[in-house]
């Protein structure tokens, strides 16, 4: 029990800091960079709270491919740093009071807890699967039967990320030379080279 | 799980959505020269779903384990969403030939934003109205930013981007909220919930704030309004007449559903919200259009002012309300397809025009197009006895019979100041000296586009019988026993 | 619960481990190493040359449109790990169902590299 509750202590508290550290660092490579350590330490917070796959999906998707997403867009943008600074602590007011009040909020909403009773007895799914039974498993098992209307609609969801992001970024260059393997291996000695017969002392 | 029938449920959406892999499938292997094609075969894939809508037996059924739900008020919005898109397509195409913009992914795009749409319309579930949203917003994005090299429409889609999923954080955090407080995601179950006198919690309505709050956004009511007259400005004007029409519909019946669905027993927790957005989108509508030079900025805020009149129906919260707001969408739809039509026709010397000055002395110019854009600027102005003038009446008349007076004085005195400004541009087009005409011809399809508009929105008054009646039926899918 | 964490305890364990290694590295040069900072020795070294600019240039667009294609697949890919697992509770039904929206990414991947989106040119 101790170790769980200094692990919580540690993960919670390293994501609060690099959290901080993602809008304080004055590169902001190095603020992708807290980032990254900021999942992974709510990877972390995941599994304390059991849900395994939703930790492993975490460091898989965002660590590996999310925040290299976030570190070429910093570098393709070239971001000069001072000048994002410089409204910073202008809106740091502003910003403060809306984290405020959404504080608030949710101490207000964590404080009045209820769930409805009636809901109870009519939720149908149980809220986490007992035995032996993983996470992954509990999610495979709903996912693709019960859900399946939601589960096609993610995939047409990714389908247009995927046309939306080569209409707006891929660009075809002018006068590149490209190798063509196709028509290299089905060119045939008739099609390049050509024997004649030259007479003597005539030339070509 | 009977999958054959839940296929044949949703079997639009299906179609559609086969329609539009179709037909990207199509356009890459044919090459960049097929636009045209893949435009015409897109609107022929629309009016078939609408054709397989009109033709299902399916009401009131529901589907995928009741994440899916067909019902009239469903039909009724979905007809109006498949017809505006239709519309806005066909009106696009010459567009986007003379603008060099002809890309075989744009219908595509559209496609897959209106299939979205559609699964807004029938979510019957907190996660399935979600992914409705997302699937429509994400094309939309990409769409307002398919010019890409130009600046403005670049800026258009980044600024849609980045408060649109503003927006989809709200209202994830409200469907979340919801989900935390009662147990369900489901909306039949959160309805029996709530018909059961199930306690409604703080963080419950804090919840249900922020879902209203995401969906005001995707429908630009006031105060979540500040992106619709730059993204507006900024698109390509025949994708301005797509985002004006369709995803407007789609919003509004999604709002509808949530609030008269799930939510229908807690009128009081979401009237004054409601009633809230209602006043500021008018009031904002109505004022800060006078100032706007560009008519395209001048349509932003019309629509926010029209969504404004169109949630006073849904304020009123009863079935005479959803009528007038199923009445008051499919006259917005005819008339802004129209006001939109004539736009597109705003070119002179082979360039577009919007300046509010350019359509000086239309009358003499091009006499049919000034009357046509006088007809809509006359109904949306809410004068008698046109189209839009019976959409207002029956939005206040439900406010009125559900006692909410103040917001019907409010609605008719900000249409009063709304008639200053379209009543504007018609002085401009009748008594200012003509500027340059306009290059002719306009197109066929823009022609029968403009007829059919204008002889709808005008003729209104002689049969109101088709939109009424089905309105009507519509309305009746939230008040099963009917009062 | 309990049962699960304790699995996790060697990950902790080699967490901490890493992380204690690390410290002692970094650390350890620091106090053993002498240190004689010189402003010609700190420089950037650009063969004998004065650095001509900033070595951080602008990135190619080309990279994000493959780091987003990435992360699509990889979503993908998230998806099968509860699919493989259940597979064998859920049936033919839920085998068609991950086929379909397989089919549809395929769809996407087709698009993709008819368009050329995967050649680096």
């Amino acid at each position: 029990m101790v170790v769980q509750a200094l692990a919580f202590y540690l993960f919670a508290a390293v994501v609060v800091a690099s959290a901080m550290m993602v809008i304080a660092a004055r590169n902001p490579v190095h603020s992708v960079l807290f980032l990254i350590l900021a999942f992974f330490n709510s990877a972390g917070l995941f599994v304390l709270m059991g849900a395994e796959f939703l930790a492993m999906i975490l460091v898989v998707v965002y660590v590996g491919a999310v925040a290299v997403l976030f570190l070429f867009v910093v570098m393709m943008l070239d971001v000069d740093v001072t000048q994002i600074k410089h409204g910073f602590l202008q809106y740091l007011p502003v910003g403060v009071l809306i984290g405020l009040i959404l504080l608030i909020e949710l101490a207000m909403v964590a404080g009045a807890w209820v769930a409805v009773p009636e809901a109870q007895s009519v939720a149908q799914i149980p809220f986490s699967p007992g035995g032996d039974v993983t996470n992954t498993q509990a999610l495979g098992a709903v996912l693709y039967d019960r859900y399946v209307y939601l589960f096609q609609a993610a995939g047409l969801i990714l389908l247009v990320a995927m046309i939306g992001a080569i209409v707006l970024t891929l660009r075809t260059r002018e006068g590149v030379r490209k190798q063509s393997i196709s028509d290299q291996i089905s060119r045939r000695t008739e099609d390049s080279v050509e024997v004649k017969d030259v007479p003597s002392g005539g030339g070509v | 799980m009977n999958i054959g029938n839940d296929i044949l449920t949703a079997l639009p959406e299906i179609f559609l959505a086969c329609s539009a892999i179709a037909l990207l499938m199509l356009g890459v292997f044919r090459g960049e020269g097929s636009s045209r094609l893949i435009m015409t075969l897109s609107v022929t894939a629309l009016i078939v779903t609408l054709g397989l809508l009109l033709m299902g037996p399916t009401r009131n059924t529901s589907a995928f384990n009741d994440l899916f739900a067909n019902d009239g008020f469903g039909d009724f919005m979905k007809m109006l969403v498949l017809i505006g898109a239709a519309l806005t397509m066909v009106m696009a195409q010459r567009y986007i030939e003379r603008e060099q913009m002809a890309r075989f992914e744009l219908p595509v795009l559209l496609l897959f934003s209106t299939v979205g749409m559609l699964m807004m319309i029938s979510a019957n579930d907190l996660i399935a109205l979600y992914m409705g949203v997302e699937l429509q917003s994400l094309a939309l994005y990409v769409v307002a930013a398919i010019r890409r090299d130009t600046l403005r429409s670049s800026e258009a889609g980044l600024k849609y981007f980045v408060l649109g999923s503003l927006s989809s954080g709200m209202l994830l955090y409200g469907l979340s909220m919801i989900y935390g407080f009662t147990g369900t995601t489901n909306f039949t179950t959160l309805a029996e919930i709530f018909a059961n006198g199930g306690e409604v919690s703080l963080g419950l309505t804090v919840g249900l704030v922020f879902l209203s709050a995401g969906l005001a956004f995707k429908i630009s009511a006031v105060p979540f309004h500040m992106w619709t007259p730059d993204v507006y400005e900024g698109a390509p004007t025949a994708i301005t007449a797509f985002f004006a029409v369709a995803p407007k519909i789609a919003g509004l019946a999604l709002f509808v559903r949530v609030l008269m669905g799930p939510f229908g027993e807690l009128v009081d927790q979401w009237q004054q919200i409601i009633v809230f957005i209602a006043v500021a989108s008018m009031l904002v509508g109505a004022l800060a259009a006078i100032a706007q030079n560009n008519i395209k900025r001048l349509m932003a805020y019309s629509s926010i002012g029209n969504m404004g009149y169109a949630l006073v129906g849904l304020a009123a919260g009863t079935q005479e309300g959803i009528r007038a707001v199923g009445v008051y969408m499919a006259i917005y739809l005819f008339m802004n397809v129209g006001t939109f039509a004539v736009i597109l026709c705003m070119r002179v010397n082979d360039r577009m025009v919007e300046r509010i000055d350019d359509l000086k002395g239309l009358s003499r110019t091009n006499p049919l197009i000034a009357l046509a854009l006088a007809i809509f600027m006359f109904s949306m102005a809410g004068i008698p006895p046109l189209a839009g003038f019976f959409g207002k009446l029956y939005v206040f008349l439900a406010a009125v019979e559900s006692g909410l007076y103040i917001l019907a004085v409010i609605g008719v005195l900000t249409s009063v100041i709304s008639a200053f400004y379209y009543l504007r541009i018609i002085k401009v087009m009748y008594f200012d000296e003509p500027s340059e005409a306009f290059d002719q011809p306009i197109g066929r399809e823009m022609a029968v586009v403009l007829t059919a508009t204008s002889v709808i929105v005008l003729l209104f008054f002689i049969m109101p019988s088709p939109i009424l009646e089905s309105a009507s039926a519509a309305a009746e899918a939230f008040f099963p026993a009917g009062p | 619960m309990n049962e699960l964490l304790a699995e996790y305890l060697p990950i902790l364990i080699f967490i901490g481990l890493a992380l204690g290694l690390a410290v002692v590295m970094v650390v350890a040069s620091y106090l053993v190493a002498r240190q004689r900072p010189d402003t010609e020795k700190v420089s950037s070294y650009e063969c004998g040359f004065e650095a001509f600019d900033d070595a951080r240039s602008k990135f190619d667009v080309r990279f994000y449109l493959v780091a987003i294609l990435f992360i699509i697949f990889d979503l993908e890919v998230a998806f099968l790990f509860p699919w493989a697992v259940s597979l064998g509770e859920i049936g033919m039904f839920g085998f068609w169902s991950m086929m379909i929206f397989l089919g549809l990414l395929t769809i996407g991947f087709v698009y993709e590299w008819k368009k050329g989106a995967l050649e680096w040119e």
